[in-house]
């Protein structure tokens, strides 16, 4: 029984969890494969974190330490609601800092810290079908993944270059998980792409609404589409972080006035925090 | 089934049923490489659910169909699992349709509609898929200057030699075409006619042709097939069919574009 | 500035409060009570019951004072606490033959056996506002009400099905196999007869409504005629595995609604007529309705008939009808995107940039 008595721990009952940790066993076993699962309905909206929620609630036990992030902060209105959620329905311990937590959840981005063997990154997703701009018939685009048919995303980025000159996407760039599975990395900005490959800790996908689990195991080759000709690269905004002075992490604009006045400021809180920390302590030794 | 050792092609008592009494009745046939088959015939007699067999649009009530693969293997294309069959669909085999529209993708570019088979069968390079199909576009007498505008923007005979060149860029060996300058102006049909059977001869294609049309059977076919109530009932060179038939309803058939 | 931009847990506390005082609105107003809620807004009860796929009144009565008469959010409320019941046991089919009839009509025969019964409806009633209700206080009458039926009510459909001109029901193929459970198993396609029916039962009034009126003005057009609707009291039973036999757990209100539709025939069918079926709980008559109609639209395939209509189409039809689904993708848009609307920022400054630096070259 839980912190908050009248539920499971973490909420969902312990045959729901049973149920979440098979489909996750398979989504490991397959990576970037997307596993159909039975997803219950959550007492946070569709679109919101359901299926990073019901992950999240399988694999968590009483040890861990959460940590729940939203645009890449701990203090966004939705990661707070959801960390609260678990802090009550499951009583564990929550922390804002990447290194302390064994668990994090997140909503579109991969934190700046490079993760370790002893954490698990839960994404929530909305639409975890990569083809689903391109064929809406969910029938056709599981024969499609079955048949490795991917010639029409290639086409949808050969269009892109031949009428914008580059790969015209900025999140939600497609991947292609252990030279097999076509897979949305859901949508963080193609800035993080490159964190998604050969990352050390185990990363989990949750999609409630469309009822969709699947995995990029440890250490697994995710390459990002693109030609030979025209590599996959990552655009840098240009700019320092207006706080931490970083210039390798991703940054959020500001609007700081109403004639076009703007900062930029690292979206990670966490790392900015720890960057401007350490800067602390450079300065009074 | 037995296939003849040097044919491509070879269907043996093909049928098909829509219930209504119309469909193909055990339609048996072989084709030869560089051979041009044409299968002539009114609205209603099968021919074009016969093509529709052959491409896999429909699968057959009964009968065999057999495909000699570059390698030689013989391959059941009835038998055929899903994965092997969409890659025999975009390398060696092509199917032409009436209606371009069926036959493109409106949304995407002339270079990407040309381009989509190469990128299908594993080309990552955007500069030589590029470069492919501006060759096909020239071939086929498409301006080059066109490659980034959608097929929407082109004329009905353009769209159709698009259709062509988005077929032929993988080389294949087997094309089938469904009326192929059915729906184009007098003038276009001429051109794209002559187009098509200089482009089946300098590549050696197989090919079957469904066609209304006489003179377009006479131009491109080698061979012809007529087709009444699903059967064919008869068969031979183009020649010997148009200037000597033997059935009456080729007879018919042959008179009414004498008369035309 | 930085911190009022992103939220923080004080913020939602107090968004909290105040929502709880919205809800209350003028503490000098009485406030309402879950029976007068159930006894007297009983149309919104039962939606949110249906929607919610949810047998208990004083719940949905619960539900709708909790979400301030929101209904979709009402249903959201009930589904959640559905969601962590245990599944003590699966009902016997509820038999509607055996239905305590209060409302039966069929708009196909004139008269038929047992009558037409039309019961508590708003269906010839004047839309003029009865400001007699805005004053407190009056008794209502009761209202004559003729003996329930002693006699058989046979249902309409199967009066068809004895001449062969209705199409049977084909049984279950496998008549004791487990029902399919949305709640429990994903949804694939092709779903099939049962699924959909199940989607749609639970799926939003507004959606399938306005999906079976698309298919009344040609969007897939199936010439429906309300065979038989009925409305009534049926027992619900659970077999005891250490009893042996079943025993009546209690009784619901359910709405039946059978649709007669033609089918032309084909290669191996005559003509015949086909239905549609639809059945919810409680009163929602007009659900009912708009379910017959496309459950008998997406039959389109097995009957052979062209699908021209997204009435007519499952995927797109099951994909959309769920209105907890859709509300809640809808209003994640409320969501911060800030990383997202960056990474086009940046993207389409790139774009920008380049074409302004060809256009200067």
């Amino acid at each position: 029984m839980s912190a908050d008595s009248g539920y499971n721990f973490a909420y969902l009952d312990e045959q729901t969890k049973r149920m979440i940790r098979r489909a996750l066993l398979k989504a490991v076993a397959v990576p970037g494969y997307q596993v159909p699962f039975a997803s219950r309905e959550m007492p946070l909206p569709y679109g919101w974190g359901t299926g990073g929620i019901q992950v999240t609630a399988a694999v968590l036990g009483p040890e861990d330490t959460l940590k729940v992030i939203d645009q890449g902060a701990d203090d966004t209105t939705n990661a707070v609601s959801i960390r609260r959620f678990f802090a009550r329905t499951a009583g564990v311990a929550t922390t804002t800092r990447t290194i302390e937590a064994s668990v994090i959840q997140t909503r579109h981005r991969i934190p700046e810290t490079p993760l370790t063997e002893d954490q698990i990154l839960v994404y929530q997703v909305p639409i975890p079908e990569p083809l689903r701009w391109l064929e809406p018939r969910e029938a056709e685009t599981r024969a499609l993944h079955a048949l490795g048919d991917y010639g029409v995303m290639q086409v949808e980025l050969y269009e892109d270059i031949a009428i914008h000159g580059k790969i015209k996407r900025a999140y939600d760039y497609p991947v292609e998980v252990a030279g097999r599975y076509l897979t949305s990395p859901s949508p963080i900005p193609k800035f993080d792409n490159p964190k998604l490959s050969d990352c050390p800790a185990l990363q989990l996908f949750g999609a409630g609404r469309e009822k969709r689990i699947y995995a990029i195991p440890p250490y697994t080759a995710v390459r990002s589409l693109d030609f030979e000709d025209h590599p996959f690269a990552v655009d840098h905004p240009g700019h320092p972080c207006a706080i931490c002075g970083d210039t390798d992490s991703f940054l959020d604009e500001i609007v700081i006035d109403d004639a076009g006045g703007r900062i930029f400021v690292c979206s990670d809180t966490d790392h900015c925090r720890e960057r401007q920390e350490g800067q602390a302590h450079e300065n009074a030794a | 089934m037995k296939m003849p050792p040097d044919a491509i092609l070879s269907a043996r008592d093909l049928c098909f049923d829509y219930g209504n009494g119309q469909g193909v009745r055990r339609v048996s046939f072989d084709l030869w490489p560089g051979d041009v088959l044409g299968i002539v015939g009114e609205s209603g007699s099968g021919k074009t659910t016969l093509l529709k067999l052959l491409g896999g649009l429909l699968a057959p009530s009964g009968g065999s169909l057999s495909y000699r693969e570059t390698s030689g293997e013989v391959l059941d294309l009835l038998a055929l699992p899903e994965a092997r069959r969409r890659h025999l669909a975009r390398t060696e085999l092509g199917f032409v349709h009436q209606n371009p529209r069926d036959g493109l993708r409106l949304a995407v570019t002339a270079g990407g509609n040309v381009g989509e088979r190469l990128m299908a069968t594993g080309s990552r390079h955007y500069g030589r898929i590029r470069q492919s199909a501006l060759d096909w576009l020239t071939r086929v007498e498409i301006d080059g200057a066109r490659i980034d505008e959608r097929p929407t923007e082109f004329s009905g005979g353009m769209q159709q030699r698009l259709q062509i060149a988005r077929n032929l860029v993988s080389g294949p060996r087997l094309v089938l075409m469904d009326e192929p300058t059915g729906g184009l102006d007098v003038s276009v049909q001429a051109r794209l006619l002559d187009l098509l059977r200089s482009l089946v001869a300098d590549l050696g294609l197989s090919v079957v042709i469904v066609t209304h049309d006489l003179g377009v059977a006479r131009l491109l076919a080698d061979r012809l097939m007529v087709m009444q109530g699903g059967r064919v009932i008869e068969e031979g060179l183009t020649d010997q069919v148009l200037d000597d038939p033997r059935e009456p309803y080729t007879q018919l058939l042959v008179s009414s574009v004498l008369a035309a | 500035m930085y911190v009022a931009v992103k939220g923080g847990e004080a913020a939602i506390d107090a968004a909290h409060a105040w929502l709880a005082e919205e809800r209350r609105g003028d503490p000098s107003v009485a406030e309402l009570g879950l029976d007068q809620i159930r006894e007297q807004l009983g149309l919104a009860v039962d939606r949110v019951m249906a929607e919610a796929s949810l047998h208990d009144p004083d719940l949905a009565a619960l539900a709708l004072k909790q979400a301030q008469g929101d209904v979709i959010e009402a249903v959201f409320l009930l589904r959640a606490y559905r969601t962590t019941l245990p599944r003590l046991a699966a009902s016997l089919p509820v038999d509607t033959a055996k239905m305590a009839v209060e409302r039966r009509i069929s708009a196909t025969f004139k008269d038929l056996p047992g009558g037409q019964i039309l019961g508590p409806t708003y269906d010839y009633t004047h839309r003029l506002l009865d400001f007699a209700l805005a004053a407190e206080g009056g008794e209502v009458p009761a209202a004559p009400k003729a003996k329930p039926g002693e006699g058989a009510m046979p249902r309409v459909l199967e009066l068809l099905a004895g001449e062969g001109l209705m199409e049977r029901e084909a049984p279950p193929e496998d008549e004791t196999g487990p029902v399919p459970d949305l709640t429990r198993e994903p949804l694939s396609f092709p779903a099939g007869r049962p699924l959909r029916l199940q989607a749609m039962a639970r799926g939003d009034e507004g959606f399938l409504l306005a999906l079976g009126y698309s298919t009344q003005r040609g969007y897939g057009r199936n010439h429906p005629f309300a065979g038989e609707i009925r409305q009534g009291e049926v027992s619900v039973e659970v077999e005891v595995p250490e009893l042996g036999f079943a025993i009546d757990i209690g009784d619901i209100v359910l709405t039946e609604c059978q649709s007669v539709n033609q089918f032309k025939g084909d290669a191996t069918r005559p003509a015949q007529f086909t239905r549609g079926y639809g059945l919810v709980f409680g009163r929602g008559e007009r659900k009912a309705m708009a379910m017959a109609l496309v459950d008998r639209a997406l039959r389109a395939e097995e009957l052979g008939e062209a699908v021209q209509g997204p009435a007519q189409d499952e995927e797109f039809v099951l994909s959309h009808a769920d209105n907890v689904e859709a509300s809640g993708f809808v209003q994640h848009l409320k969501l911060p995107h800030y990383v997202d609307f960056q990474a086009e920022l940046q993207l389409v400054r790139a774009l920008r940039a380049k074409a302004l630096k060809e256009a200067a070259e």
